[in-house]
């Protein structure tokens, strides 16, 4: 039996009139079932109900704070569930410089999140110190020294706009993570 | 010593943590508190989680470029951080800046306090338990925000003012724009008294906690609001006039309270006072040049200069040593919020631990200013 493609199977269910749900859907002739891989339905759910950490050190947390303000409102794609503790959150966005007396702390919060767990690095001391990249004694030069980062957003500090891209992106990427079918 | 301190020494006692990551330090404030049940026995500030070492940046960069490195110290106040880099530098140089650029900086720092308080108040209201001041007034920052955006290009570090002037025109619509937004804040000012000023669960949490006396306010060098909560007499703006506020009429906002409630006040006040500034100056903004011509490498002559402005939290005071080079010698920020820091243990002393939250919203810190 040759493997159909999901990107396939949606369009034949779009053609139909069908649910938009992904993988693959099969109707049986008494109707109600639904079959679909069980990467793809995870990944559906967990990158809909993304739940970042709050953790602003400087500049950048101000523009988070704006982007869930009512103008940019980041609820509308369901990052609103924003927690004080990392037990309870999937999403570290790092807005604001890192310094070296704060890097172990940054590093206990990342391992005292519980999996599967992602990081946005946010603003341009996140990505190599930015500002503060030469003649400074204290400044993490990058927090990918540290961490795993998963997305970058350039800027100093970036726009809410780009915030909003880069949690979109984010969830792109968690759709197409393979966690129990192994990648070849 | 400090070993001896960290023993716990009574039954009953015991220390906890608050911070570095904890959303009610607005940053990365580490507090170690010491309790007898929930009553506050002492409190003692760990810095340095944020220490960038702008100081030290500063003796690198050139007078044009050091101004920049400040905008990331007290974000909130950006404008006004710049502002005063500029005066030391212009005060050094003998330079007068053309009235039209003295008129926009007023302006612009008006509009800088604004937001700071706005953004105080959201933040306040987040940190006793109310969700929905945030949402109300970020509504009239990001207003403001449009406005800087329009002229400068930036929303948050404007590095809009430079050595001589500021760095380009306004905008065309910048007039209409800053008119608008006066009227706003000034229609919607009732919103914020229903919500916040006028509600009695609000201002049980705030009435007769945090008291910080006038002789202690003095005697920890506490600025800006917080001072005058106080009833110290500490706006720099009337005691030491820069950039043309000698010629502009509006009261400092004094209060004698010395609590949280009182502290409140005097921002709420604070926010009337700015919009009346703006709209005595944003119809007469001279016409001319907005820049009065520099030298492309700004060498300051041997000295040192000190220039003190007035922040949304307190006084700031940059003092620079100068060899005669092209970069300063020696760069000290005399920053107002580690005064303020302070004076915390004091106020919280004998407090409870819910109300260490209200006094640390009250007294507005933000931890970049205060490491640098």
């Amino acid at each position: 039996m040759e493997e159909r493609s999901v990107k396939m199977d949606i369009k034949k269910r779009e053609e139909k009139g069908g649910l938009s749900f992904p993988g693959q859907l099969q109707e049986t002739p008494d109707g109600g079932f639904l079959v679909t891989k069980l990467d793809e339905a995870i990944n559906w759910a967990r990158s809909n109900s993304l739940w970042p950490l709050i953790f602003g050190t400087s500049c950048c947390a101000i523009e988070m704070m704006s982007a869930a303000g009512a103008k940019y409102d980041w609820s509308r794609f369901g990052f609103e569930v924003a927690r004080a503790s990392p037990r309870q959150a999937d999403l570290l966005i790092v807005s604001g410089t890192i310094v070296m007396k704060m890097a172990p702390v940054l590093k206990r919060l990342y391992d005292q999140m519980p999996d599967p767990k992602y990081v946005i690095a946010m603003g341009a001391c996140t990505i190599s110190g930015g500002p503060f990249f030469y003649n400074s004694y204290s400044v993490v030069k990058g927090v990918d020294h540290i961490i795993p980062v998963d997305v970058y957003i350039p800027g100093c500090p970036p726009r809410p706009e780009a915030l909003l891209h880069a949690m979109i992106t984010m969830q792109e990427k968690i759709k197409h993570e393979a966690y129990f079918r192994k990648t070849k | 010593m400090l070993l001896e301190q960290n023993h716990i020494t009574k039954e009953g006692e015991f220390v906890i943590n608050m911070g570095p990551q904890h959303p009610a330090t607005h940053g990365v404030l580490h507090l170690k508190v010491w309790l007898d049940g929930e009553t506050i026995k002492k409190v003692e500030p760990h810095l340095g989680y944020i220490h960038r070492s702008i100081e030290k940046m500063c003796e690198r960069l050139s007078y044009r470029q050091f101004i920049f490195t400040t905008s990331r110290m007290d974000y909130l106040s950006a404008h006004i951080n710049n502002q005063a880099c500029a005066l030391v530098v212009e005060k050094a140089l003998q330079l007068e800046v053309p009235p039209r650029a003295k008129a926009i900086r007023i302006i612009m720092a008006e509009l800088t306090r604004l937001a700071s308080h706005q953004l105080w108040w959201a933040c306040m209201g987040l940190d006793l338990g109310a969700v929905t001041p945030f949402f109300y007034a970020f509504r009239e920052r990001e207003a403001i925000n449009e406005i800087w955006e329009e002229t400068c290009g930036a929303r948050l570090t404007q590095n809009y003012i430079v050595p001589g002037g500021v760095m380009m025109d306004t905008h065309p619509n910048f007039r209409k724009r800053v008119k608008d937004v006066m009227k706003q804040i000034k229609d919607k000012a009732h919103e914020y008294e229903e919500l916040l000023t006028g509600n009695v669960i609000f201002q049980e949490r705030l009435k007769g906690v945090g008291y910080l006396s006038r002789e202690d306010a003095i005697s920890y060098g506490c600025t800006g609001p917080t001072a005058r909560a106080s009833g110290i007499n500490s706006d720099i703006r009337k005691l030491f006039p820069y950039d043309g506020y000698e010629q502009i009429k509006f009261d400092e906002v004094l209060n004698s309270g010395g609590d949280c409630w009182a502290r409140y006040l005097v921002r709420i006040e604070e926010m009337k006072q700015s919009v009346s500034i703006i709209e005595q100056l944003i119809d007469i903004i001279p016409e001319g040049d907005f820049q009065v011509k520099t030298k492309n490498v700004i060498k300051l002559p041997k000295g040192d200069f000190y220039q003190r402005v007035e922040t949304a939290r307190g006084e700031l005071g940059v003092y620079i040593v100068s060899d005669g080079a092209a970069s300063p010698y020696r760069c000290k920020f005399r920053s107002p919020n580690l005064s303020n820091l302070s004076a915390i243990p004091k106020i919280a002393e004998g407090a409870k631990i819910g109300d260490l939250v209200a006094i640390m919203a009250t007294v507005d810190l933000v931890i970049p200013d205060i490491d640098r």
